[in-house]
């Protein structure tokens, strides 16, 4: 639009007089100030740990745990390559790249399925009249007031061989063995997702639930089918709700920890298993810190992408 | 009796329309029940109305009688209980809203705030798969209409209310629908451009052609913009006909208080035939009325009068109702006197203002009230 455009003339665009930028200004400070004391707190308590994993991800593995204050690279440099012991050739550090590539992967299908059922549940939710939207809410959070590791032993107990999935499908004909579902990445996804709904549940509900319904008519009026409607006027429009949805269930996923031990078994490990191994039988703390710290900037490229789709998202109205 | 040209032939409008080839809309005893039980709601009550292509229809009511119940079945969010709604001769009461060839103008207006003004208006189209070029077209013969060019390509949440209203009905016109609902689009707008935007609206409709269904509660905007209005009242349609029918011969006692400022009387019936009535007034008037079709009266009937109607005239005079001043209201161009009969009743006379009429009085002075038997009308309750 050129400057030269008369509506644009007849009508300013709200200029901020000069008192009006002093007051934001005191405004801003304030609040600056107000929150001083929890950005303190939040400030030591995350950088205080992270500058010892920092520091220990460039030491030497000491003997039998710990670290010896001696610098070296080793450590990084075994996150994702690997030195033959024998002949002392280099290649890849294939057992990492598998759990980094199943982290990835697994993080991103719990994501993906948590999405697909977290939207139709939310939709219900808003779409439900405000009195039962709470009870809704309440029923969705109700899982969170139960410890994870006994949630987690639910879901064993639930698609074990002789649980209540394969004993069913059994006693129905469906199948003549049981699946062997526990101990697999099918087993630690459907621990993941269970898990981390809510997560994604919650965001979208508070999107969907600002969602005006008039405009869902009015895309109706226009001749959208259903499927037009969701596409181009519900999708765009909870679009924040799925983003941030989706980065706190991918979030968790990456670091999970007890879900894959307890339902993935011994064998199918995900970065947090193997963080964990490196500090406790593996006895290479320093290899422990840099694989953190590869997860830490894993999570934080997700973040990126996340406020820089919110922020294109809010700027376009 | 106003009389109206549709499709070359001369229509005398008489409110009675059910064998009318002509018709867009036609609503066959619709009734429409919200909730169950004790919450049980009739929002309308065996609706039955029939709108004429290319005309300009108001629904006209009171809030909550059903009017935007109505509309919302017609664009088809709502599905009646029990009836049938035709568009062009064909029944749609179970189509869904996208399969009916009609658009709404929402009261919220209801743009998408993900789109620009263009995009808002091109959606329609895009939905219906127009090719490209054309709804490059149709977008541009769009925003030129509502003289909306120049933001083509802002966000719906940076422009003024009226434009906003403008872009809606651009958007509910892109697609060329063979009815136009409008749900009080003008509500939202101060009075200035409330006018505006009448005289644009009835612009569009004599541009486009299109059968325009309007629903305000705001009488003055439906005597100057319609073709036809259709006053309701608590789920049922009162009467349908044209402004002046509506004004000038209401159907009964709810259509001559909902529209225009009125005064009611209650006469002694002397005797009827067929079509005239000669009634009584109190002591002083006596006058033949005509009576209407298909009514039997009883010993008493209403009558109603329009204020303008009413002369006033000092001491008394013939045939007129004698009464005191009890009130003087002036109004610029007219002034308004509130009269109390000796009989008791209270009516509201209104006397225009020129240099000429130097009539004047004052508050207690004795007046006599009279009016030409024409301006009369009975009421059938
Ligand atoms: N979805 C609904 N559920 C229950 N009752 C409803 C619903 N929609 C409308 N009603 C009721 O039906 C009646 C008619 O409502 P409607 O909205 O058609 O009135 P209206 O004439 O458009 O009024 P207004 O001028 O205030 O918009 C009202 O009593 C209203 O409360
Ligand atoms: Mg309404």
């Amino acid at each position: 639009m050129t400057a030269a455009d008369p509506a644009r003339q007849a009508q300013p665009a709200h200029s901020p007089s000069p008192g009006e930028v002093a007051s934001r200004a005191a405004e801003v400070r304030r609040n600056w100030l107000l929150s001083t004391p929890a950005l303190t707190l939040l400030f030591l308590a995350a950088s205080g740990p992270l500058l010892v994993v920092i520091l220990y991800s460039v030491l030497t593995p000491g003997e039998y745990s710990g670290v010896v204050w001696e610098l070296s690279g080793d450590a990084w440099y075994r996150v994702i390559l690997h030195r033959d012991i024998f002949d002392d050739t280099v290649s890849l550090a294939d057992a990492h790249l598998r759990i980094f590539w199943r982290s990835a992967k697994l993080s991103l299908l719990t994501t993906f399925v948590a999405l697909i059922i977290g939207f139709p549940t939310a939709y219900f939710v808003a779409t439900r009249p405000p009195q039962q939207r709470t009870l809704w809410l309440f029923l969705i959070t109700i899982p969170f007031w139960t410890n994870l590791l006994i949630r987690t032993f639910a879901i064993m107990e639930v698609i074990r061989n002789e649980g209540i999935v394969n004993s069913t499908l059994m006693s129905l004909g469906v199948i003549e063995a049981p699946i062997q579902l526990l101990y697999t990445d099918t087993a630690v996804l459907i621990g993941m997702v269970y898990v981390y709904l809510p997560l994604m549940v919650l965001p979208l509900y508070a999107s969907m639930e600002r969602l005006d319904f008039r405009l869902v008519e009015a895309a109706y009026d226009l001749y959208a089918t259903r499927l037009q409607v969701l596409r181009r006027v519900i999708i765009p429009l909870v679009k924040p709700g799925i983003i941030a949805g989706s980065i706190l269930v991918f979030i968790p996923s990456l670091g999970a920890y007890v879900t894959p031990r307890v339902l993935g078994g011994g064998k199918n490990m995900m970065l947090g298993n193997l963080i964990e191994l490196q500090f406790g039988q593996g006895r290479n703390w320093p290899l422990g810190a840099a694989l953190s710290l590869t997860l830490l900037v894993i999570v934080m490229i997700a973040l990126l992408v996340y406020v820089r789709n919110v922020s294109r998202s809010e700027s376009r109205g | 009796m106003q009389q109206q040209v549709s499709e070359g032939r001369v229509l005398i409008d008489s409110g009675k329309n059910s064998n009318d080839a002509s018709l867009m809309i036609e609503a066959i005893g619709v009734s429409k029940i919200f909730g169950s039980g004790d919450s049980m709601i009739t929002a309308l009550d065996a609706v039955s109305i029939g709108i004429r292509e290319g005309e300009f229809f108001t629904l006209l009511g009171p809030s909550g009688c059903g009017k935007t119940t109505l509309l919302r079945m017609i664009a088809g969010f709502e599905h009646p209980s029990s009836g049938a709604i035709l568009l062009d001769g064909s029944d749609i009461s179970e189509l869904p809203p996208y399969k009916r060839p009609v658009n709404t103008v929402f009261q919220s207006y209801a743009l998408f705030p993900h789109l620009t003004v263009a995009q808002n208006i091109a959606f329609g189209l895009q939905m219906l798969d127009r090719p490209k070029a054309e709804i490059a077209e149709t977008v541009d013969r769009m925003l030129s209409m509502v003289k909306m060019e120049a933001m083509k390509d802002r966000l719906t949440s940076q422009i003024s209310g009226g434009q906003q209203q403008r872009v809606a009905l651009a958007r509910a016109l892109a697609p060329q629908p063979k009815v136009l609902l409008l749900d009080e689009p003008l509500s939202a707008l101060d009075l200035k451009l409330r006018k505006e935007m009448q005289i644009e609206l009835k612009r569009l409709q004599h541009e486009t052609g299109i059968t325009f269904v309007f629903v305000t509660h705001d009488q003055e905007e439906a005597l100057t913009m319609s073709d036809r209005i259709a006053v309701m009242s608590e789920g049922h349609v009162l009467q349908v006909g044209s402004p002046h029918d509506i004004y000038e011969r209401p159907a009964n006692r709810f259509v001559a208080g909902f529209i225009g400022e009125t005064n009611t009387l209650t006469a002694e019936v002397m005797s009827s035939t067929t079509d005239r009535i000669s009634l009584r007034l109190g002591e002083g008037l006596e006058l033949d009325a005509e009576l209407p079709s298909g009514m039997t009266p009883k010993e008493r009937v209403t009558l109603v009068v329009r204020p303008e109607h009413l002369r006033l005239s000092f001491g008394t005079t013939g045939s007129s109702l004698p009464g005191t001043v009890s009130n003087v209201v002036y109004l610029g161009t007219d002034t308004h006197y509130h009269v109390r009969l000796d009989s008791g009743d209270e009516l509201v006379a209104r006397v225009q203002n020129s240099s000429a009429s130097d009539l004047q009085f004052g508050i207690g002075e004795a007046v006599a009230v009279a009016f030409e038997p024409s301006t009369v009308r009975v009421l059938r309750d």
